[in-house]
């Protein structure tokens, strides 16, 4: 007989089949992720584990099975009170009838089962719909990275961390304090010792011998590198991005703004948020919303109520200045603003938006991304520029850390990042 | 004797030194005949890959394993179901996989269940004999694996998957019952693959596919054309993917292939189908036995004794027909109690024994005759043969007759002297594959006319296919027929049409 081991062998053998069952099913696990997507606030875009329910349409697995007609007789065990010739009761649909049904399940059963898309799952299901590329997607779907970094020594280690100079100063000290004979002090007995012999003094052969016996001890006793002298590098392991970042979510919520343009820039803002999460340690969020005033919600508020009113622009722009003076000195902070709107705006407003924007918010902000958000089919309405685009799209001209886009589908959403990210590649790169 | 084993931990020397205990009780004593084995320990992640594939360590790759390893692992995390202590291969030699989560107790029970018990039957049973490989069952396995992903990198996963998705629809049907199938070794295999492709290079002449076809005058040359092409065909066929691999017109040769191995890796699973409750059977009569002689020779403690019996007795529990737990009939619990009365019939036989199995009741060798049913039956005539009053009785068995035409069932037979053969017979139907599956054949193949291809669901006792998912299968028949595709449904005994179902998109 053999015994074989096959702990170690490598894991995930089924991963292969999980993938195409995950393309067999993907429309499905779209619809899921779609649904996560409205559920989840945006910072937990990220987190964790979903659960999706598939249902049994493209993911059966059909085969010939007879149906449940017919004349059968089943043989069942445990009979109680039987005697033959008795009647039962037809069962209503027919599974009481045991034996017979099982082979007619095969076919038609599991209609729906559960199963949990992993983080990279989801997360690269949400990246197809918003078609990020390639290099985009690694950069994001990248748990927090970590770098070991110098902290100091430790008395265990490895060898290869052994820190030699350290351990050679603890020696010498402790030799030194144990009063360890030097090998020139021995060297110099031992010459001692041979004048002596050679000048044929027996009391002075007796005395330097005895030193010499005595200095050997100590060396034996006293080691010349001791355990407690040797000393390791120690290295902690270190996350990467250290600072800490605020994510201003701006939108208009007046009525002009559909469930389908929130949920566009819910998309919008979570992508922000993640590409954040991968830079700094700690991203905080603060949600402005406005009509024709603004104020700050917490995120429930901030994607489901609804709010009639004029619109009012720059009163965002305002409300996240105070905000950030309030709370987020620049110093401390990084700063990046994530402005939804449908383009409508009131009066003149824009022109002060791009004033307040060029003079107090781009100077301090590292970047500032804007999308107006409309339903794909509105024809003549979509190439139509409003008031806020012709503003903003001048400001996007003039300067480097400010990016503006339509989008009508989360496939375009992408483009108000794209200096953003090239950006962080470039700096990754030097 | 010494204890083999203290403690509930195991290492790999207990193992060796449990397995070497048992082999003298097992092959001494019982006489079993075994393949070498090979134990594989593995974690209960590697066993969950193993259900995904059909229990095979090796398999190509497709959705439906990747939607099985989740079903299952979602039931496993939550707890809703256990693991299987073992899964064993019909291999030589013969591999049983054991879970390192178990207890020396457990181990020691897998191995006497799988190693001793499994592997005698997988050896001798004439059904395993006659249509399985084992020699060359993993490398084969190898084999499809690798040609199924060289053919993925070919010609796209799209391609591929729906090949193997029709397949897998027809595997049931892909199964030869009565000759005997070619053993082709692995180097055959690859030969015959390679031999494929030259032809098809060799013979690749592009004017043949501007040679226009001529049109036969007569209706009677055309009827005799028929005729012959229905022999060349060896219509009727009742192995649905082995006609298709070989006759369906546009298929390219790597999805024969493709459909040959899904055909030959359901041939596998044929003798376990018709043999599940006796192989069960088998495996658990020999751990009983093996453990009450460890047991008894004081070779494991009492408390891992009753360890053992605690597994046992779940093992062949069987619910009756009213719990909730019910889902037929357990063929541990069936195929144990029925080996273990076979056992007591001939040691100690009743006069009831006496008229029932006068060929054995006294023979005073019950582990001959037992080796003797092992080898030469399969579960139906098993039941036939030796299903006794006493296990219908203990069983408390009793038949109920559903006949569409009465507004109620009717309790046929009970555990009496008028019911013991009824029931007998009625049960050992149960187990007959002819019953179980769909007996549909390909019945012709207009090549002359349309193309269109004729199944035949012979319905016996008038009990039909199951519309919604035939039509689905009939799908996949058309994708690799490449023509229409209709299936009749024929009675049996009349003789009369019963329906026609034709083909949907799956």
């Amino acid at each position: 007989m053999n015994v074989v081991d096959r702990r170690r062998n490598p894991q995930g053998k089924s991963m292969a089949n999980r993938q195409r069952f995950l393309r067999r099913a993907k429309d499905q696990v779209r619809q899921a992720v779609s649904e996560a997507v409205s559920r989840r606030k945006v910072s937990d875009i990220n987190s964790s584990d979903e659960k999706v329910t598939v249902r049994a349409k493209g993911v059966g697995e059909p085969s010939f099975a007879l149906g449940r007609d017919g004349d059968r007789e089943y043989v069942l065990p445990g009979n109680k009170k039987y005697a033959s010739g008795d009647h039962i009761p037809r069962p209503e649909d027919g599974d009481g009838s045991g034996g017979g049904s099982q082979a007619s399940d095969q076919g038609g059963g599991e209609d729906e089962f559960l199963f949990t898309l992993t983080r990279e799952e989801f997360l690269q299901v949400f990246f197809d719909d918003l078609e990020l590329p390639d290099l985009v997607r690694k950069t994001l779907a990248e748990t927090k990275s970590s770098q070991p970094a110098r902290a100091g020594y430790s008395v265990s280690g490895t060898p290869s961390s052994l820190n030699v100079v350290r351990t050679m100063r603890n020696s010498l000290a402790r030799r030194i304090a144990l009063d360890r004979p030097r090998r020139d002090e021995v060297e110099r007995l031992r010459a001692e010792l041979e004048a002596a012999k050679e000048a044929g003094d027996p009391d002075r052969i007796a005395e330097v011998r005895e030193r010499l016996e005595a200095a050997a001890r100590k060396s034996r006793a006293v080691p010349f590198i001791d355990p407690v002298d040797v000393r390791y590098n120690r290295f902690e392991r270190v996350p990467k991005p250290q600072t800490r970042a605020v994510m201003f979510c701006l939108m208009d919520v007046s009525g002009s703004m559909s469930e389908f343009r929130k949920d566009l820039a819910k998309r919008f803002f979570m992508l922000l948020h993640l590409f954040l999460e991968t830079r700094y340690e700690h991203v905080a969020v603060v949600f402005i919303r406005h009509t024709e005033v603004a104020q700050e919600v917490d995120e429930d508020t901030f994607f489901r109520s609804r709010e009639t009113g004029g619109t009012v622009v720059s009163t965002a722009l305002e409300e996240m200045l105070t905000v950030q003076k309030a709370r987020f000195p620049t110093s401390d902070w990084n700063l990046y603003v994530a402005q939804a709107s449908d383009g409508d705006n009131f009066g003149n407003d824009s022109e002060y938006c791009v004033s307040l924007l060029e003079t107090r918010i781009l100077p301090i902000v590292q970047h500032y991304a804007y999308i107006e958000v409309r339903e794909g089919g509105e024809g003549l309405r979509a190439s139509f520029d409003s008031d806020l685009w012709r503003h903003y799209g001048a400001v996007a001209e003039r300067q480097k850390n400010f990016a503006a886009r339509k989008v009508t589908a989360p496939t375009e959403i992408f483009g108000v990042f794209r200096d953003l990210f090239s950006k962080s590649n470039a700096r990754a790169g030097a | 004797m010494p204890l083999l084993y203290e403690g509930a931990d195991w290492d790999f020397g207990t193992l060796k030194r449990v397995y070497d205990a048992m082999g003298e009780i097992a092959l001494g004593e019982l006489g079993l005949d075994i393949y070498p084995n090979q134990i594989e320990v593995i974690t209960a992640e590697q066993m969950l890959d193993a259900y995904a594939s059909n229990g095979l360590p090796l398999m190509y790759r497709h959705w439906s394993y990747g939607k099985h390893f989740a079903q299952n692992e979602a039931l496993y995390r939550k707890g809703y179901q256990g693991l299987a202590y073992e899964i064993v291969i019909n291999s030589d030699p013969c591999i049983s996989y054991i879970m390192e989560e178990n207890t020396m107790t457990m181990q020691t029970l897998v191995i006497a269940h799988a190693c001793y018990g499994h592997n005698h039957f997988f050896k001798n049973n004439h059904m395993f004999k006659e249509w399985t490989d084992a020699e060359g069952l993993l490398d084969y396995l190898g084999f499809a694996r690798d040609y199924v992903s060289k053919c993925e990198e070919r010609y796209g996963l799209d391609a591929v998957e729906r090949i193997l998705d029709a397949g897998h629809a027809l595997s049931a049907q892909g199964v030869n019952r009565y000759a005997r199938r070619p053993k082709p070794s692995l180097a055959e295999e690859r030969r015959r693959q390679d031999a494929r492709l030259q032809h098809e290079q060799e013979s690749f002449n592009p004017l043949w596919s501007t040679v226009p076809t001529g049109r036969k005058g007569t209706k009677g040359a055309k009827a005799a054309e028929e005729e012959a092409i229905r022999a060349r065909l060896n219509l009727p066929e009742e192995n649905l993917l082995y006609f298709l691999e070989k006759n369906a017109p546009k298929l390219r040769d790597w999805e024969r292939e493709i459909l040959r191995i899904i055909r030959l890796i359901s041939q596998y699973f044929y003798p376990m189908k018709q043999t599940k409750l006796m192989n069960e059977g088998c495996a658990t009569f020999v751990h009983y036995e093996i453990m009450t002689r460890l047991h008894e020779r004081s070779m494991i403690s009492d408390g891992h004794f009753l360890e053992f019996l605690h597994s046992h007795t779940n093992v062949i529990y069987q619910p009756g027909y009213d719990s909730r737990h019910y889902s037929g009939i357990n063929p541990y619990a069936l195929g144990y109690a029925m080996m273990a009365d076979i056992k007591r019939v001939c040691t100690e036989p009743t006069d009831e024994d006496r008229a029932w199995l006068p060929e054995i009741a006294g023979n005073g060798d019950p582990y001959g005759t037992l080796r003797t049913a092992w080898a030469e039956f399969r579960d139906e005539s098993f039941i036939l043969q030796y299903l006794t009053p006493k296990v219908i009785r203990d069983f408390r068995l009793f038949a109920v007759s559903d006949e569409r035409v009465e507004p109620e069932l009717a309790v046929s037979a009970i555990h009496d002297d008028e019911g013991y053969r009824r029931i007998r017979r009625s049960l050992a139907r149960h187990y007959e594959l002819a019953r179980r599956e769909p007996d549909i054949q390909v019945s012709d193949a207009d090549l002359l006319g349309d193309r269109r291809l004729i199944l035949t669901h012979t319905v016996h006792d008038g009990i039909t296919l199951n519309r919604s998912t035939a039509e689905k299968v009939l799908g996949h028949v058309r994708d690799l027929w490449g023509f229409p595709v209709r299936l009749t449904e024929v009675d049996a005994r009349t003789g009369t049409p019963l329906g026609i179902i034709e083909a949907r998109a799956a």
